[in-house]
């Protein structure tokens, strides 16, 4: 096994953690603010990356399918918050998991009828389909490369407004105590509202980015909103430097297992065993991870909630 | 509460002459629907009795339906191809089968609760999801027991002079097992037990200061919700002939959530009634559409909105319990 292997894998799990962050940054904060499960967060992903996929498709451009996704992923939360979650956020979890799984189903089936029920392709343009040499000898996909720049950018942008500005400083005030920050006369159902539509364009834009790597497909929002809770809760919800730790783990985790467990697996088992075998238990690694996370530290890593 | 209960042996009565009025109406298809819905109101009820009266969000109870399915899976599977899993040889009799799911079901749940009752709140709900999760990738990278297509059972548990093989003979045991644990659940949840159980769901702090070992309880009743569950999880495998990880998955946690919210939670006969219009609303939404789906989740979230004790919230009126 060769070092190059290795830090190609770990750029692999860079990459996944970057975009698992994107995803988790938005709902750990609509978690975190308005205490509120929204499960439907994945399928706002899922929206991004077929409006992209649609529009690259018609227009032959994937600029244009990630200048169109974005905006109309927002809108499609910003609806989804004024219809129905804006009902739920004095409501208890419980209620908010069914309304939201609901809102899954919905969501599943509307994309099913307007797109088709068949994948649909995300092509890359030229520039980005390419391979650069990072190192000598180690080619890395331009696109993926192109995901880790994006993502540490943007989470450099929200270390920023959230530490940084005035907006920010009134998140934080909401993520650990919600009531005095009403009391104190902030307009709460705007802050709401614009902390959901962030987070949607955060949603949209990972769909963009996971679109030409993973299918575009039915479905796809939910294994990877389990991945993102899975984030959020080992962060500690509510927190994006929490949120940012715990996509970087179990990016690195998952990915890493998943490279090198068939191998070691490989030395006892047969090759197509090995290769199941590795597979699932790398799956599994994440929720070990979390398992553990949890019952050393009940409430994440960096628990933002005092 | 003597309305409910009123309410509860209608359609209990109901339940019990269905074969007689399907076998008039030459539907006998549709007893195998309503055992599955037996089926999973048991799984409900059980997951109720944590949820409702314990207030517990457990987002992972399909780990211990599996888990039970997957026992009469395994031995059934040796009992036809030979071998023996932990010395344990294979055997298709219902009367070991089904005792060593609930056991198996139960320890698991007495694991995972031990673990994770250390949370509360949403991290509960995530902890219970992440140990579903790892049985259920557990399981998929088990090839001999089909992995991620799952395995056929060649027949359905051996009851001796009980053939549930016949549909309506199994609809009769789901039937019993449904009523034998709802009269349990009503024992305990009026007892000393379940009193502690609600206590510690609405006001842990007094009831430490009371001098209660809120674990302990907690724990009980998350074995036991976990052992009931594996008995649904082996009628299951014998209703659907099959074993597989979709048993285990979350989407099976969460049905089994909506079903109970749906039914009305923390009410005793709610996961029932909640079982019943789920698995009958699927069944008829996709008799009239391929996109049934697209009326069911706007119907769920409306009766989040608006029945907000659920079905048998209505069922029971105004008055509260």
């Amino acid at each position: 096994m060769s070092l190059l292997l290795i830090f190609e894998q770990l750029l692999n799990g860079l990459q996944f953690g970057v975009m698992l962050f994107l995803i988790a940054a938005g709902l750990t904060l609509v978690l975190g603010i308005m205490n509120m499960v929204n499960l439907a967060h994945g399928s706002l992903y899922m929206v991004s990356a077929f409006v992209c996929a649609w529009v690259s498709l018609q227009t032959g451009s994937f600029l244009l399918g990630l200048v169109a996704a974005l905006p109309a992923t927002a809108l499609v939360g910003i609806l989804v918050e004024l219809l129905v979650l804006r009902r739920l956020y004095d409501r208890d979890h419980l209620d908010q998991v069914l309304a939201t799984f609901g809102l899954i189903l919905f969501f599943n089936e509307g994309v099913k009828i307007v797109f088709g029920a068949r994948p649909l392709r995300l092509d890359l343009p030229g520039w980005l389909s390419g391979a650069v040499e990072i190192l000598p000898g180690a080619p890395y996909p331009a696109f993926r490369l192109a995901i880790i720049a994006v993502g540490l950018l943007v989470g450099l942008f929200l270390f920023w407004l959230v530490t940084k500005t005035r907006l920010g400083m009134l998140i934080r005030a909401g993520a650990s105590n919600r009531e005095m920050v009403q009391a104190l006369g902030v307009d709460i159902a705007k802050l709401y509202t614009l902390v959901f539509g962030l987070g949607a364009v955060l949603a949209a834009l990972g769909g963009v980015m996971a679109g030409p790597i993973y299918a575009v497909e039915v479905g796809m929002g939910e294994p990877i909103l389990i991945m993102v809770f899975v984030v959020i809760v080992i962060g500690g919800i509510g927190s994006i430097r929490g949120a940012f730790v715990g996509a970087l783990l179990v990016g690195f985790t998952f990915m890493l297992c998943r490279a090198f467990l068939p191998g070691l697996f490989g030395l006892f088992l047969d090759p197509a065993g090995a290769a199941a075998v590795g597979g699932a238990l790398a799956s599994m690694a994440i929720y070990i991870l979390m398992a553990g996370v949890l019952i050393a530290r009940p409430r994440g890593l960096f628990p933002a909630q005092g | 509460m003597q309305r409910s209960d009123l309410i509860a042996l209608i359609g209990l009565l109901a339940f019990a002459l269905f074969p007689a009025v399907a076998w008039a109406g030459d539907l006998l298809w549709a007893v195998d629907l309503a055992s599955r819905m037996l089926i999973y109101g048991l799984a409900a009820l059980a997951l109720n009795l944590i949820l409702g009266y314990g207030g517990l969000v457990s987002f992972g109870h399909a780990a211990f339906v599996g888990a039970g399915a997957y026992v009469v899976g395994i031995l059934s599977f040796h009992s036809f191809m030979g071998g023996s899993l932990l010395g344990l040889p294979g055997t298709t009799s219902g009367f070991l089968a089904f005792p060593l799911a609930i056991l198996v079901s139960g320890a698991l749940a007495l694991a995972i609760g031990a673990l994770s009752l250390k949370t509360s709140g949403l991290y509960f709900i995530m902890i219970t999801l992440a140990f579903a999760q790892m049985i259920y990738y557990l399981f998929i990278s088990l090839p001999d027991y089909g992995g991620e297509d799952g395995m056929s059972l060649w027949e359905r548990s051996d009851f001796g002079p009980l053939d549930i093989g016949n549909d309506v003979v199994f609809f009769y045991l789901c039937l019993v097992l449904v009523l034998g644990f709802t009269l349990l659940k009503r024992r305990l949840v009026g007892a000393r037990f379940g009193w502690t159980l609600m206590g510690l769901r609405d006001n842990p702090r007094r009831m430490q200061a009371l001098g209660t070992s809120g674990f302990r309880y907690q724990l009980a009743a998350f074995a036991l919700s976990g052992a009931v569950a594996g008995l649904a999880g082996a009628l299951l495998a014998n209703q659907t002939e099959f074993v597989s990880p979709s048993f285990l998955s979350w989407h099976l946690s969460g049905e089994l959530l909506v079903i109970v919210i749906l039914g009305g939670i923390g009410t005793l006969y709610g996961p029932i009634a909640g079982a019943v219009a789920f698995l009958l609303l699927e069944f008829l939404l996709k008799e009239v559409t391929e996109h049934w789906q697209l009326f069911l989740g706007p119907i769920l979230i409306l009766v989040v909105l608006y029945a907000r004790r659920g079905l048998w919230g209505l069922v029971e009126g105004r008055k509260g319990d």
